[in-house]
């Protein structure tokens, strides 16, 4: 990668040095996505906008998988699909293996998009059900006209196999494959280009447990067979762990922590990561029910209007005064190695306990349930 | 049932010719001598005329053959264009994004508000009665039903994951639209076709029975009405209200049974699909 | 009483392609106040044999009985249904997206589904629709109240659906994974907003769930399903530590967690069944690695194990629990019980090297690499797809 733009902001600097540059496939710098709101019935008057990403830093590099988890609702899917610039950006900047694409038109993305792929969560939405599943798996083939007839039907057929489908099912519909098996239809979309860059939009959370070991297994194999990148979104957060090399949190529209896996998960230095992790649920009863679970109280606040300073401050047992008018940048805390860097004025030293929560909104969720 | 009366409709309208033939009058032929009586009044079905004789002495039978042809002709064509200018509408205004589809919205309000009969009747005058205008005027109302149907789909359509897919392909809008969107309407605009023929073909019986349709002699069902009910002869040749009616009522009926039972024959299979 | 009793529930759909019997006898009861927990393989009938009991499965045939405080759901009326129905039986349906309607806001659809069962002013519905998304933690819910589905996220939508399903203060929520759209902390919240709930109103609770932390935690009582039957059922803590059916045992062990991160997880090899051609005697003999000469022909009843516990396989019933010791027991039972060189000897080996080799192969290195890709000889299969597979595919 060449040298930093001019106008980058210091967070995307600590992030861009914290990765070895040579090795950056994907970078993001401040791309932020805002949705505008549209009421009124005859005149739509714009009265506001969801800032969905709102300046986001992040490097991906090539051959690593990138663990990308957070809030419900905090712009996950979002970004992912402005890294493969499916949105258009607000503003901001994506560098893809070295050529700027956050301004390409859809026509001039073209030839990026075969390099750059997504796999859906939901493996029956993602498959159109009047289509046979070979012309499914063809369609990257037809729409960059790669290969056609026999040719196309052959290299389907390969790719069925690389991902464990049985090649003559070729002209059955998704409907009679199963959850697992339309995940791996979906896989096999993915990689018939051979992308350098896969992007898993929660590529497991639809399938049942085992079925998701073995999707993990294929793309984990496929990962060290075909030297893929992945960016990996997941709410499962032992999913995460298995098999991401580094985890980014994001909070609201910003990422608030990136750290190696090992580093995030024992020592987590932003709250909303503490508090994140302890919530994640343990397959196992007895130690369910000794762990101790930090709840989060407090409105999920909205991305229309979001809080000052820090945007977890109003839910966050370390609040201060600070945090709710500056906005803490990205970096190493603590004596945190350079790849360790976090976005908190008072981040968790180890070993912290994080007390509990603000006491004022006990109520926020309050027991009028009843209506009868 | 209702397909073999179609079909036999179908065959019926094919071997008009040779039909009439065998029954021995052509359509427009005028039996002075024995389809009608002294005073001028048609005879009634009987041997020579199956199914009776209109106040010109033309067989009503063969009349009603002639008048399936163009009724089906009519129908089936006015319906074809209505649901290709309605799916291609409807598809654009769906999913070429808010801007196109607040011009192309409007405009099927614009259309389905607009006085059919009014319209017709003020463009046959102008322009005179065809065949082709007929079938134009019919298409032109009709379309904009199908492209609010077409377009509601779109809009639900064009959220679905698989589209996002495609996107993400690389695939630009008229690939989508028709690799993609397109098989999903299929069911209902198949539904919506056999819905619209017997539509039409009231329209063109409307048309005609208002004498701005298919010119006399040629018979259609609607100016065989409007010969019936001209100087109140229905009310002593019942035959010759009664048959294009029951023609007219029956493919209707025949069609909207057909419609039925291709949403039956196709939804449980769409549901299922659409509800995993 | 329970509060909900199920007998020998059977449901199959007549297809194109032949009978689908996605609900093989099924029974279970829930007690008020309690949560029963349903796991197992996509497409073993879980959401068939809830959305059953609700009436949601037109054009199957149906057996069996469902007492619902002390009324049979199954004989009931399509108007009597509808009444217990969302107001007396809610239910959380799996899918978010495809549930709420895409044309018409949330806030609409909550109000309508208000006042489909209570007469009250619009108005009114609307201050209540605004108060459950509240409730369960929409923010702006005043505002995001008229939105469209697409411009929630997943999880809110998810969150939308558990707002619908609480309006009415049901005896019975039935939720269809209700939990797998959100992000942890979310979940922690929701598990507890149903759990108060339970507690406060004595409710019960159906989940069924891929996640089995959300078993952990939540259920008294865990029945797991395998083809359109219950393979075991047990209490929360029998079935996580001692299970006794090798289904049970393969799918606590495909979770990421109990193998080191980084390592390959331990899938169950294999597919799920046709429920078109659901295999003889034991629907998972093509799977199991301790499958038995009498798996392939005898069809297991339930076996009672001990208090309650109950398992359908002819693996000595005291053999319970996981890890290599047991699974030797496990292994040597199942030798004694097969024929040298028989077709159980030989499902369990290829089961047993499938695990092994963790569940994945490639066809052959470099597949996809440039010229590769066409002139290559075709490597070993991966074996869950050969259509030998006894049964799997249709
Ligand atoms: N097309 C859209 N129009 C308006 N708002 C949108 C749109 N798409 C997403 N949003 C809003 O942007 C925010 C982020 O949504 P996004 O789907 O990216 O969240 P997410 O992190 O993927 O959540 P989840 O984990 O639930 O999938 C949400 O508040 C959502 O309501
Ligand atoms: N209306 C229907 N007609 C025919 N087959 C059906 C119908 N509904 C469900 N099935 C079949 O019944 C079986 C059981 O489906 P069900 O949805 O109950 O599975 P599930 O256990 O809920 O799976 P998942 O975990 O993926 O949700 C599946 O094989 C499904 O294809
Ligand atoms: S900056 Fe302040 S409010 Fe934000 S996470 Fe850190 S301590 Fe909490
Ligand atoms: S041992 Fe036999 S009965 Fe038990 S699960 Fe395996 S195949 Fe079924
Ligand atoms: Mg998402
Ligand atoms: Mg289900």
């Amino acid at each position: 990668m060449t040298a930093l733009p001019h106008g980058t902001s210091p967070a995307a600097a600590a992030a861009a040095a914290a990765a070895d540059e040579d090795d950056a496939l994907l970078t993001l710098d401040d791309v932020v996505k805002h949705f505008p709101i549209r009421r009124g019935i005859v005149i739509k008057s714009e009265v506001g906008q969801v800032r969905a990403v709102d300046g986001v830093s992040l490097t991906v590099r090539r051959g690593e998988t990138l663990g990308l988890v957070g809030e419900t609702g905090c712009g996950k899917s979002t970004l992912a699909r402005c890294m493969t610039r499916l949105y258009p950006l607000t503003s901001g900047r994506i560098t893809f293996d070295g050529h700027d694409i956050s301004r390409l038109s859809p026509r001039a993305m073209r030839p990026y998009r075969r390099q750059m792929q997504m796999i859906f969560q939901d493996p029956y939405g993602s498959l159109n059900p009047h289509r046979r599943i070979g012309s499914i798996i063809g369609d990257p083939f037809a729409i960059h006209g790669v290969a056609d007839g026999p040719e196309r039907k052959r290299k389907v057929q390969e790719l069925m196999e690389l991902v464990g489908l049985n090649p003559e099912h070729f002209n059955r519909f998704p409907s009679d494959f199963s959850g697992g098996q339309r995940q791996r239809i979906g896989v096999a979309r993915a990689l018939a280009l051979r992308p350098k860059l896969i992007v898993c939009d929660e590529p497991v959370s639809a399938l049942d447990v085992s079925i998701q070991a073995q999707i993990i297994n294929l793309l984990q194999t496929l990962q060290s067979e075909l030297g893929l990148t992945y960016v990996f979104i997941a709410h499962d957060l032992s999913v995460v762990e298995h098999v991401s090399d580094r985890v980014a949190v994001m909070y609201l529209g910003k990422v608030v922590e990136i750290a190696e896996r090992a580093a995030l998960y024992s020592t987590p230095r932003h709250p909303y990561t503490a508090a994140l992790l302890s919530a994640a649920s343990v397959a196992d009863p007895d130690r369910a029910a000794v762990r101790q679970r930090i709840v989060l109280h407090g409105d999920v606040p909205s991305p229309i209007d979001p809080p000052s300073g820090c945007r977890f401050h109003p839910r966050c047992p370390k609040a201060q005064e600070i945090c709710g008018r500056v906005q803490p940048d990205l970096v190493p805390v603590l004596a945190d190695p350079p790849k360790h860097v976090t976005a908190c004025h008072f981040p968790m030293a180890d070993g912290e306990k994080l007390g509990p929560a603000p006491a004022e909104p006990a109520d926020a969720h309050p027991p009028g349930i009843g209506m009868r | 049932m209702c397909g073999a009366f179609i079909l036999f409709l179908v065959l019926v309208a094919v071997f008009a010719d040779p039909l009439s033939h065998l029954i021995g009058w052509g359509p427009t032929q005028q039996d002075r001598a024995t389809g009608t009586t002294a005073d001028g009044l048609p005879v009634g079905p009987g041997r020579i005329h199956l199914l009776g004789a209109d106040q010109l002495g033309r067989d009503v039978l063969v009349r009603l053959i002639y008048g399936a042809r163009v009724s089906l002709v009519v129908g089936v064509s006015a319906a074809i264009a209505a649901v290709l200018i309605g799916v291609i509408i409807g598809l654009c205004a769906g999913f070429l994004g808010p801007a196109v589809d607040s011009v192309l919205a409007r405009l099927m309000d614009v259309v389905l508000a607009f006085p059919f009969l009014l319209f017709a009747i003020a463009l046959v005058t102008v322009v005179g009665p065809s065949e082709l205008l007929e079938i134009a005027v019919i298409a032109f109302f009709s379309w904009a039903a199908v492209g609010r149907i077409v377009r509601g789909q779109t809009l639900a359509i064009r959220e679905r994951e698989y589209v996002e897919a495609a996107r993400s392909l690389g695939a630009g809008n008229l690939r989508i639209m028709v690799v993609d969107v397109l098989p999903n309407l299929i069911a209902p605009v198949l539904v919506y076709v056999t819905l619209l023929i017997p539509i039409s073909i009231v329209f063109e019986a409307t048309l005609s029975f208002l004498g701005v349709g298919i010119i006399p002699p040629t018979p259609s069902w609607g100016n065989m009405l409007d010969d019936a009910q001209q100087g109140g002869l229905y009310q002593v040749a019942w035959w010759f209200l009664t048959f294009p009616a029951a023609a007219l009522v029956l493919t209707t009926l025949a069609f909207n049974l057909l419609g039925d039972s291709v949403r039956d024959a196709l939804d449980p299979r769409t549901e299922r699909l659409f509800a995993k | 009483m329970p509060l909900l009793e199920v007998r020998d529930l059977t449901v199959s759909f007549h297809t194109s392609d032949g009978l689908v019997q996605a609900v093989r006898g099924v029974s279970f009861d829930v007690e008020k106040g309690h949560t029963l927990g349903v796991v197992g393989e996509s497409g073993s009938g879980k959401t068939v044999c809830t959305q059953t009991l609700l009436g949601l499965t037109p054009g199957a045939d149906v057996s069996g009985q469902a007492l619902f405080d002390g009324r049979d759901l199954l004989r009931m009326s399509p108007a009597e249904l509808q009444r217990v129905r969302g107001a007396r039986i809610a239910a959380i349906f799996q899918d978010p997206l495809s549930s709420l309607h895409p044309l018409y806001t949330v806030g609409w659809q909550i109000v309508e589904m208000i006042r489909a069962h209570r007469h009250i002013a619009r108005s009114a519905a609307r201050a209540r629709a605004i108060e459950l998304l509240d409730m369960v933690g929409i923010p702006q819910a005043a505002s995001r109240v008229d939105d469209y589905p697409h411009q929630f996220s997943g999880g809110m939508r998810q969150r939308a659906m558990i707002a619908m399903a609480l309006a009415l203060d049901p005896d019975l929520i039935i939720a269809d994974e209700p939990t797998t759209a959100l992000d942890a902390t979310v979940q922690a919240q929701v598990i507890e907003l149903m759990t108060k709930l339970q507690t406060e109103f004595d409710t019960a609770l159906i989940i069924i769930t891929h996640d089995m932390g959300v078993i952990a935690e939540t259920a008294d009582e865990v029945m797991v399903m395998y083809a359109g039957k219950a393979v075991e059922k047990a209490d929360r803590r029998t079935l996580f530590y001692f299970p006794h059916h090798p289904y049970t045992k393969g799918l606590l062990e495909s979770i990421p967690g109990s193998t080191a991160a980084g390592e390959r997880l331990r899938p169950i090899p294999g597919q799920p069944p046709s429920l078109i051609s659901i295999p003889t005697g034991c629907a998972f003999h093509p799977r199991c690695q301790y499958v038995m000469d009498r798996c392939i022909s005898e069809v297991p009843p339930l076996f009672d194990i001990a208090g309650g516990h109950t398992s359908a396989c002819f693996l000595p019933t005291q053999i319970l629990g996981l890890g290599e010791d047991v699974d030797r027991e496990r292994a040597s039972a199942a030798a004694a019980g097969r024929a040298e060189n028989g077709a159980a000897a030989r499902l369990a080996a290829r089961a047993t090297e499938e695990i092994e080799t963790a569940g994945v192969h490639l066809p052959d290195a470099g597949v996809l690499a440039g010229a590769g890709m066409s002139d290559r000889s075709r490597g070993p299969r991966t074996s869950q797809n050969s259509p030998d597979d006894a049964g799997t595919q249709p």
